[in-house]
């Protein structure tokens, strides 16, 4: 589904991802780990077609096709979906006005009508439900106001409807108290199936008691430096990131 | 001299100029003319208009125009179904398009030639109490060409049972629309008044001045829909004296015309209350100026505006917002608020708020921005699979949006939502 070659990445000629390869297959979890400054959220910027980023090198294939090649609305319609870090707010703009939009964006892509108001309603409401989320959210200007909580959890709001191919989740848990992480821990474990992929960045290995990941890696100075299952992440739990640093994957 | 052409061809023109036979009007067109003598239409080196340069009105020599003509279906797009009517074609009255049927006795509302005749006596005690020709020489101007307009009264106590629309529509190229509106809300009368500006060819002038008189504890919302055509030179001025307690909501929607400049000015007595909205938006090589002034007269007064503009291509806006507190009006409560959007690195805005307080005991903030659409906005509505297009019109829709929805006639937000989607075509919200 989707397979990272040797990929290099710099920010102003500055390089941060330095030949990293990856590969995940259909319905696998993928946790990325890491210390601050490896490269972790460039990971999910050039996947998802963010602009300031130079692939100096390698090749990113997303079911067949050049991800690099295809404009961020794309690779959004081709199933791509990015869960940000920082959700962005955007006044005058409802909730539910994106959700649509984006849906009918998402079905015109592959040759689909456009969805009809009251499926959609009935849609947006089951998944806002299981979101543990109030109705009143979708009228609300998108993540105007809202909570750290309220935002991750319109991310995956999102991604509920959408229903995307691979998931990247940026540091989907910092910032969530406990009932916070539990309530989009479920949402996102709502959303696995055999053949949704995710990749799951983050800091802390809390997040793993949550959503089992079927793979571990390290991701330090640009690279994966160790891959392994879920025992990785209670092992670096324990030992931090240095004794990995400096080694080759 | 700036306007000179005017001048020499007005002897021609004021025979046809309604109230020939009123001594009290021909004085008053007289004075007028002769203030507009002095030096012709403003120009540059006046401060209120350093940014709007009025050189095209001497390039032509616009003329007023007989002309009823107007394609009727083309106007209807613009017609409120639930609004009473006034069509002023050219400038002029057109008594056959007009829907003034079943409004109540106790409001009156007629072409500015009809009460003329009708009732001089009254319109001389009113006509100029909210401005003079002292004010600027587009003033002036109107004072000694308005050849029509609509006289609205309402009696005290009483109140509008349906919006007035009054459409101001130019069919004639190269025509002078020089009209005068007088809104008269006696004593805890209310009234809701929609200034419509269209025009169906390219190049025109439309002078236009409103005096309203609220009286005490009156209300008047006023909606101005500039829609002028591509080419249009569009001056309109609002003037609006408030008694005691009385209630003025303006809303400036500017989206036409090639030069547009709007004066909006208010005086308020003691504790009476102001809201200034408008809504700029301008592409191509399309000039639009605002100008607004709120002057505290007395204390108590209560007064909200807020401005945003819209500017692309190689456009540019004016706001200027000027805010009088005079030495009398304490307690005087102010907020003024003005917020740009450039959509291209050619666009220009220059925004001038300005406070003068005279009074110690006073709340009065201001607050300006300029910018231009976020890119991480874009971003994420494109990693949502909106294009990029798309992903800037929807926040374009959304930032001019915020005034249409303080727009509360449901007919009316319809026409203005549509016009802003033809200019950015989101997927309506």
């Amino acid at each position: 589904m989707l397979s990272i070659k040797n990929l290099h990445v710099t920010i102003n000629d500055k390089p941060i991802l330095k030949g990293l390869t990856l590969d995940i297959n259909p319905g696998e979890v993928h946790a990325i780990m890491g210390p601050n400054g490896a490269g972790k959220s460039t990971l999910s910027h050039v996947l998802s077609g963010k602009a300031g980023y130079t692939v100096t090198e390698g090749s990113v294939t997303y079911n067949g096709k050049d991800l690099l090649e295809l404009a961020p609305e794309i690779r959004a319609r081709e199933g791509v979906f990015l869960a940000f870090q920082y959700p962005v707010e955007i006044p005058g703009v409802s909730n539910i006005y994106l959700l649509k939009a984006a849906l009918n964006a998402m079905r015109k892509h592959q040759g689909l009508p456009e969805v009809d108001a009251m499926d959609f309603l009935t849609i947006v409401k089951s998944k806002v439900k299981l979101l543990q989320m109030d109705e009143k959210f979708l009228y609300r200007a998108v993540n105007e106001g809202f909570s750290g909580g309220e935002k991750k959890r319109n991310e995956i709001l999102q991604a509920a409807i959408l229903e995307p191919k691979l998931c990247i989740l940026d540091e989907t848990d910092s910032g969530l108290d406990i009932d916070a992480l539990r309530i989009v821990s479920e949402g996102v474990n709502s959303l696995r199936n055999a053949e949704r992929s995710f990749l799951m960045i983050t800091h802390y290995q809390r997040l793993l008691d949550y959503i089992k990941p079927d793979v571990v890696h390290v991701l330090a100075d640009g690279k994966i430096v160790k891959s392994g299952g879920p025992e990785l992440a209670l092992e670096l739990e324990e030992r931090g990131y240095s004794w990995l640093e400096g080694q080759a994957a | 001299m700036s306007g000179e052409a005017y001048l020499t061809e007005y002897p021609a023109i004021a025979a046809r100029l309604p109230g020939v036979d009123l001594p009290w009007l021909q004085g008053f067109r007289k004075q007028a003319l002769q203030d507009f003598g002095v030096s012709g239409f403003p120009g540059n080196r006046e401060e209120e208009w350093r940014y709007t340069n009025l050189s095209a009105l001497n390039k032509t020599l616009f003329a007023p125009s007989a002309s009823q003509n107007v394609d009727e279906d083309w106007l209807n797009q613009y017609s409120l179904d639930d609004a009473a009517s006034v069509v002023l074609v050219n400038g002029q009255f057109s008594a056959s398009l007009s829907r003034l049927q079943d409004l109540s006795a106790q409001v009156s509302v007629s072409s500015l030639k009809q009460a003329l005749q009708d009732r001089p006596a009254w319109l001389e005690s009113r006509l100029g109490q909210a401005v003079t020709s002292a004010e600027h020489n587009l003033v002036a101007f109107n004072n000694a060409w308005f050849a029509d307009g609509v006289v609205i009264e309402v009696v005290a106590k009483q109140q509008l049972d349906r919006p007035v629309q009054i459409l101001h529509v130019v069919t004639q190229a190269d025509a002078l629309a020089a009209t005068r509106n007088l809104f008269v809300l006696n004593e805890e009368a209310e009234a809701e008044i929609i200034e419509t500006y269209v025009g169906s060819v390219g190049s025109y002038f439309t002078a236009s001045v409103n005096e309203c008189l609220l009286g005490r504890n009156a209300g008047l919302t006023l909606y101005k829909v500039q829609l002028e055509a591509e080419k249009a030179q569009h001056f309109g001025g609002t003037y609006v004296k408030q008694a005691r307690d009385s209630r003025f909501n303006h809303h400036n929607f500017a989206l036409g015309s090639g030069l547009a400049r709007s004066d909006i000015h208010t005086g308020l007595d003691t504790a009476a209350e102001c809201s200034l909205n408008g809504l700029f938006v301008a592409g191509k090589r399309q000039h639009i100026d605002n100008h607004t002034r709120i002057n505290h007269l007395k204390p108590h007064g209560i007064s909200r505006e807020f401005y945003k503009g819209v500017l692309d291509n190689k456009a540019r806006g004016v706001f200027q917002g000027r805010v009088i507190v005079a030495e009398d009006a304490q307690q005087t409560d102010s907020e003024m608020n003005n917020r740009n959007l450039l959509l291209s690195a050619d666009a220009e805005v220059d925004t001038k708020p300005q406070l003068e307080i005279y009074a110690d005991d006073v709340k009065c903030s201001h607050g300006v921005t300029v910018g231009q659409l976020e890119e991480k906005s874009v971003f994420y509505l494109q990693s949502r699979g909106l294009d990029e297009e798309a992903a800037r019109n929807i926040l374009t829709f959304a930032f001019a949006n915020e005034m249409v929805d303080k727009v509360e006639n449901a007919e009316l937000k319809a026409l203005l939502l549509k016009e802003l989607l033809e200019r950015f075509p989101a997927i309506s919200l």
